[in-house]
């Protein structure tokens, strides 16, 4: 008999003296018995069964992602035996035509991330620079981290809304002055915006890490006489190097897979973008556009294999993001 | 000379925090503009009616969001039936068996689907069950969302547990509880706040997607109850009239846009007291 046994049937002998009171009919007895076993049968559920549910609950993570993967891939079969590999570097997406190269979506998409990373950079340096180094705590410290903490909550549909109505219009203008097509939606416009949202998901790791950095190593700089600056550019950044960089590619897995804010003002052209300000498609917003209006199989099937692409090297780059994060947290 | 130098790199100094100080306040400039707008143009149809009424056809004064709100109310109340009792189990052992071979594979695919495009998960809600039922509807919504809501849950259910310290669950077992009984009625219930908080955040990030939704719930102007059908849902309405033509659909947007930011920030701001007030601790 193993404890688990043992405890059961002590916790069902516990309710007996009170229907011996309750005086035994038959019915009643059973109505006991019953609640009893219902009491019980929450003991019921052994070591083994409860390890084994949660084994298989784990396992099923596994499952659910290779699930996932393995729909894809299927999902897109017909189109990858129809394009070969043509498909990624196709210049021409025309669906009436039976048209399908993916490279205006793909430059779309590295364009607008890369843009957006570049921009988001800067500010996310700067706000992880001062909450982990120059304000560490106060009113002004709490107050930024907040307000930056909680931009990740907005939904992307409110960035793509109002982006519609600020960044739109300001672009457009610019355009005007420099006299470029005043589309006012494009990549430079998406690129705007994306580049907020992801402000975020690098400052909060940049923010760690350069809180990470010892003390005793600025300490030594300062009895030097270095200023902060040169101990920031000196020890700081050096040191929370990787982090950052964890940082970065988290934040470019964010941008490259952001759909609706993308959709509503990157002005959704088909063709390859000849500059920063000629509206485009990235591989996110063509599939928000196009897949619950396209009709035949391959169609279908070449959105599918736009989703696995994004799939593909949205995983690849978050676990080399996480792969930078244990390898820092090792070395300490 | 050397005076010079100094007086360089003092100023370097100064006018580098400037920057950064100046830099760390324009981050925050974004969320208050997009506040602005949507309280500045949203406010006013906000009232009793838009809240309990059907969207009208173009044309017609007024209209409202109840069917996108209710509408919401389903999917999020799929999303987290699917999500909370298999994301809580997942953590459990995900805390439990730390250094298994599988439970660091088992992470790692948490952390991958966590990655996942909103789209992307649309696309495979599509395949799973729109294309076998052979129409649109709530439940492959709530299912697509449930996937994207998965991860948070299992997260934060690790992060919890393992703060909870082993003499807790050894003096439990000491005392000749199940190991079942003890998972269940000590360590769960201690990590509960975190949970919580996991729980909210979950579904304070599903609450305003709309990728996936797109060709999963699809919309409807119409009230639909009907986990079968095709729902409408807040931010897909935000979108749809966001990118119509229409200025009055853009002020049902905004009225729309406002309730949904009220909503997803109270969230948020009611995961943080949570976490302040009830932190786990030992």
């Amino acid at each position: 008999m193993n404890p688990t046994d043992e405890v059961r049937t002590g916790k069902q002998r516990m309710p007996a003296p009170a229907q011996a009171r309750s005086g035994a009919l038959p019915a009643k007895e059973t109505t006991r018995v019953r609640s009893g076993a219902a009491y019980g049968s929450r003991t019921v559920l052994s070591e083994p069964v409860f390890r084994r549910i949660l084994y298989l609950s784990g396992i099923s993570l596994l499952l659910l992602l290779s699930a996932v993967f393995v729909s894809l891939f299927i999902a897109s079969v017909p189109a990858m035996k129809h394009h070969g590999f043509g498909f990624l570097i196709g210049m021409v997406w025309d669906p009436v035509a039976g048209k399908f190269g993916a490279l205006p979506f793909l430059a779309g998409t590295l364009l607008t991330s890369f843009l957006a990373l570049l921009i988001s950079l800067v500010f996310s340096l700067a706000v992880s620079i001062f909450l982990g180094e120059y304000f560490r705590t106060g009113i002004m410290s709490s107050s930024i981290k907040t307000v930056v903490e909680l931009l990740a909550g907005i939904p992307s549909v409110i960035y793509g809304f109002w982006g519609l109505f600020f960044f739109v219009p300001a672009v457009r203008w610019v355009e005007l002055q420099i006299g470029v097509l005043p589309y006012g939606v494009g990549i430079l416009t998406s690129a705007l915006i994306l580049s907020i949202m992801i402000i975020p998901y690098s400052a909060s790791l940049g923010r760690e890490v350069i809180g990470l950095v010892p003390g005793d190593l600025k300490e030594a700089a300062f009895s030097l006489g270095a200023t902060r600056f040169e101990v920031i550019r000196k020890i700081i950044l050096p040191y929370a190097r990787s982090g950052i960089l964890a940082g970065v590619l988290l934040s470019l897995g964010r941008a490259l897979g952001e759909t609706m804010a993308v959709t509503m003002v990157i002005g959704n052209s088909n063709m390859l973008p000849k500059s920063i300000f000629s509206p485009a498609n990235t591989m996110a917003s063509i599939i928000a556009n196009e897949f619950s209006e396209a009709t035949g199989k391959i169609y279908l099937a070449s959105l599918t294999e736009i989703a696995l692409v994004l799939f593909v090297v949205t995983a690849v780059i978050n676990i080399a993001g996480k792969i930078i994060i244990i390898k820092m947290s090792v070395e300490r | 000379m050397k005076e010079r130098h100094l007086q360089r790199r003092i100023l370097a100094d100064r006018l580098f925090r400037g920057l950064i100080i100046v830099l760390a306040f324009i981050c925050m400039l974004p969320m208050f503009l997009i506040l602005f707008f949507i309280i500045k143009n949203g406010i006013s149809v906000i009232n009793w009616g838009f809240l309990v009424s059907l969207p009208k056809p173009m044309g017609e004064a007024g209209g409202g969001i109840s069917n996108a709100l209710a509408g919401s109310a389903i999917l999020v109340f799929i999303a987290s039936l699917i999500s909370i009792p298999f994301g809580i189990l997942a953590g459990i052992y995900l805390s439990e068996y730390r250094k298994a071979r599988f439970a660091y594979l088992s992470r790692l695919s948490v952390e991958i689907l966590q990655g996942i495009p909103s789209i992307v998960i649309g696309i495979i809600a599509y395949i799973w069950i729109v294309l076998p039922m052979g129409s649109f509807s709530a439940l492959s919504g709530g299912v697509a969302l449930g996937i994207m809501m998965l991860p948070v849950i299992v997260m934060s259910t690790e992060e919890t547990l393992k703060l909870i310290p082993d003499p807790l669950k050894e003096a439990s077992l000491a005392l000749g509880v199940p190991y079942p009984r003890t998972i269940l009625k000590v360590i769960l219930p201690a990590g509960l706040s975190g949970i919580g908080t996991g729980v909210i955040l979950g579904i304070a990030r599903i609450g305003g997607e709309t990728a996936p939704l797109l060709f999963t719930a699809f919309g409807s102007p119409f009230m639909s109850l009907d986990i079968f059908k095709p729902v409408n849902s807040l931010p897909q309405l935000v979108f749809n009239y966001a990118t119509s033509p229409y200025p009055e659909w853009h002020t049902l947007a905004w009225g729309a846009s406002f309730v949904l930011v009220v909503f997803i920030l109270s969230l948020n701001i009611l995961a943080k007291m949570v976490t302040r007030k009830w932190k786990v601790q030992f």
